[in-house]
């Protein structure tokens, strides 16, 4: 009796009961699971001997391990680091731009003072409701603005999201006070002054979240590249874009590393090809892995202010 | 009267510098966003690809822009478009499965996020429900691209896990990437395990915020667990769960390409059972031969449909409850 007595003294007032309690861990755990074991398979088969595969298909178990379709994919080199060095490239180019934009833009809304304040947010709040449709945009890019092969192809088309933008100026509102602007105006501060040296470090963390989406955003985008980057350009694949390549042609990356050395070619010959295009997936998703954990604080904070309206 | 002339000056300059900063994003919220609207026009026209076409100004000869003389010198059709989308038989398919998906994901996006928001704020040890937290959010960093590949790690039909568990126990093995009827239970799961994490955050940061005394008070008046999240938890939602839901009543025609193209590997054989609108727009310019302005029409009726759609669930949210509309 004593110890039920403390037992619920321990646990907090109004807390569910031991046996509600142990079944929420058994629906989490099992959720948890489903999240996360397919990444781990993915993991396992990379790491699986070819022969393994062969002999009983896919699996948590494989009959041996090795490291070839590593090796092979190291080796292979051209058209897989190159993907490597686009996605990067288009990441860290296409999120500095973004951000410029996107801070100058939701600034400028965020001001009481400015007297096209209404035009300017029904200017970017109107193209979220309606919008010409995939087709016309695509013509309008490929062959108005002549946007294709190019890296610019894939950073500009997504250069801008309107509902980034509400939710920057949301943030500025509430995180940077009226006051502090006029005094740095009475001080004699230009407006960029002001935005760059007084606004932006006041509003880091609402700036460091949209900056964090857009750059998940580009790094997992392969549908852009999919319209404006033809079969024909191997330059400016990035690594999404390679994979889908590589779902409908297992052989895509030999085929085309075969094309600049007699040596890949004779790598060709007896290709690791399922375990290698998992070695593709894992190393794609390793640095999200990686990196989420420590950033998705931003990105919480960041779906909560935007969650407040528009 | 100098100083007064001055202040409007520094009002004129700041009003300039103000504007100068919004204009990156103008010019291309213009390009991207406004122009392709005037390319509506495509959907009434019989477009045609041509060579560029030269016309004379003052005599001067300038070369037109592709897109603009394919435009110029394309035969409008009035609504034929319109009508050869309705009497195709896809077309019935394709709204189907895209209005179906949709109000499933809807439903069940609801409740299993608010369901999990719940038990998560229930548990006792914070560690826990943060690492849980962690966990479910991680698919929702991935692409597409990625979880069709995890998918293909169980349903391939020579190496997928499932396949091979089903020829050990001397099933009959079943050709997922051919077969129509598992998709809907595979594309659903897959669309619940990349979004769950992320709406049951949403969630949780509101039910966060509630008052703990609200719920210590209902305890002390005898409330019961269900009856506290009934009567404390869910009415506190009730602003998010409607601004969630007002934003998915617009999306309502649109579908989430990636899922409906890659996850099912864009297979033909069960397209009764995946296409949707979106798949079919691209799969008609990606494809050959596609037909632009057939499926600039099928944008522009999934646009309108939105709009409208969007239009009045917000008309009925400010009618129940003013604060929660979206505009």
């Amino acid at each position: 009796m004593a110890e039920i007595a403390l037992n619920q003294k321990r646990r907090r007032i109004n807390a569910v009961s031991i046996p509600a309690e142990v079944a929420i861990n058994i629906v989490m755990i099992l959720f948890c699971a489903l999240c996360i074991v397919p990444f781990i398979l993915v993991i396992i088969i990379s790491f699986s001997a070819e022969d393994s595969i062969r002999a009983i298909g896919y699996s948590f178990l494989p009959q041996a391990w090795s490291v070839a379709a590593y090796e092979y994919a190291f080796k292979l080199g051209d058209a897989l680091w190159r993907s490597y060095f686009n996605s990067f490239y288009i990441t860290v180019l296409g999120t500095i731009l973004s951000l410029i934009v996107y801070i100058l833009y939701s600034y400028a809304l965020s001001r009481k003072d400015f007297k096209y304040r209404n035009l300017f947010t029904f200017i970017n709040f109107f193209v979220m409701l309606f919008g010409g449709g995939l087709v016309p945009t695509y013509c309008v890019t490929k062959q108005l603005l002549g946007l294709s092969d190019s890296y610019w192809a894939i950073i500009i088309p997504m250069l801008l999201n309107p509902f980034n933008v509400i939710v920057l100026r949301t943030f500025f509102q509430s995180s940077v006070p009226d006051e502090l602007i006029e005094a740095a105006s009475i001080d004699g501060s230009g407006e960029y002054n002001t935005l760059f040296k007084i606004v932006v470090p006041v509003a880091k963390p609402g700036i460091a979240t949209i900056g964090l989406l857009t750059a998940i955003a580009y790094w997992n985008e392969w549908f852009i590249p999919k319209l404006y980057i033809s079969a024909s350009d191997k330059l400016h694949v990035p690594l999404q874009y390679l994979l889908m390549k590589m779902q409908a042609d297992a052989e895509y990356i030999a085929k085309n590393s075969a094309a600049m050395g007699a040596e890949a070619g004779m790598a060709m010959m007896n290709l690791p090809t399922q375990s290698l295009r998992m070695v593709l997936v894992v190393l794609v998703v390793f640095p999200i892995a990686c990196a989420y954990p420590f950033f998705q604080r931003y990105i919480i904070s960041g779906l909560t202010i935007g969650s407040v309206k528009g | 009267m100098a100083k007064k002339n001055g202040k409007i000056a520094a009002n004129k300059k700041k009003t300039l510098m103000l504007l100068s900063m919004v204009l990156p994003g103008t010019l291309w919220l213009f390009l991207f966003r406004y122009v392709p609207i005037f390319g509506i026009v495509m959907a009434f026209q019989n477009y045609k690809i041509v060579k560029p076409q030269k016309v004379t100004i003052l005599g001067h000869t300038f070369k037109l822009n592709n897109y603009v003389s394919n435009l110029l010198s394309s035969d409008f059709v009035g609504f034929k478009n319109f009508e050869f989308l309705f009497k195709a038989p896809t077309t019935k398919v394709m709204i189907r499965n895209t209005l179906g998906y949709n109000v499933l994901f809807i439903l069940l996006g609801l409740v299993i996020s608010v369901a999990f928001a719940i038990m998560l704020n229930e548990l006792t040890s914070k560690l826990t429900a943060k690492t849980y937290q962690t966990l479910m959010f991680f698919p929702y960093f991935l692409s597409w691209v990625v979880a069709s590949y995890f998918v293909t790690g169980f349903l391939d039909p020579t190496r997928g896990i499932i396949p091979n568990m089903m020829r050990n126990h001397g099933w009959q093995v079943i050709d997922f990437y051919n077969t129509s009827k598992p998709w809907p239970f595979i594309l659903t799961l897959s669309n619940v395990w990349k979004q769950t994490g992320y709406s049951t955050i949403l969630y949780l940061a509101a039910i966060t915020g509630i008052d703990t005394s609200q719920y210590e008070a209902a305890s002390i008046d005898g409330a019961s667990k269900w009856q506290q999240i009934k009567y404390v938890t869910i009415p506190h939602l009730k602003t998010m769960i409607i601004i969630l839901f007002i934003m998915n009543v617009g999306k309502i025609f649109n579908s989430d390409f990636g899922l409906f193209y890659n996850v099912p590997n864009n297979s033909g054989l069960i397209k009764d059972v995946t296409e949707t609108i979106d798949t079919y727009v691209y799969n008609a310019i990606g494809g050959t031969g596609g037909n632009f302005s057939m499926t600039a029409a099928a944008g522009l009726m999934q646009n309108l449909i939105g709009f409208i759609c969007i239009m009045i669930a917000n008309t009925i949210v400010r009618k129940v409850d003013e604060d929660s509309a979206l505009f």
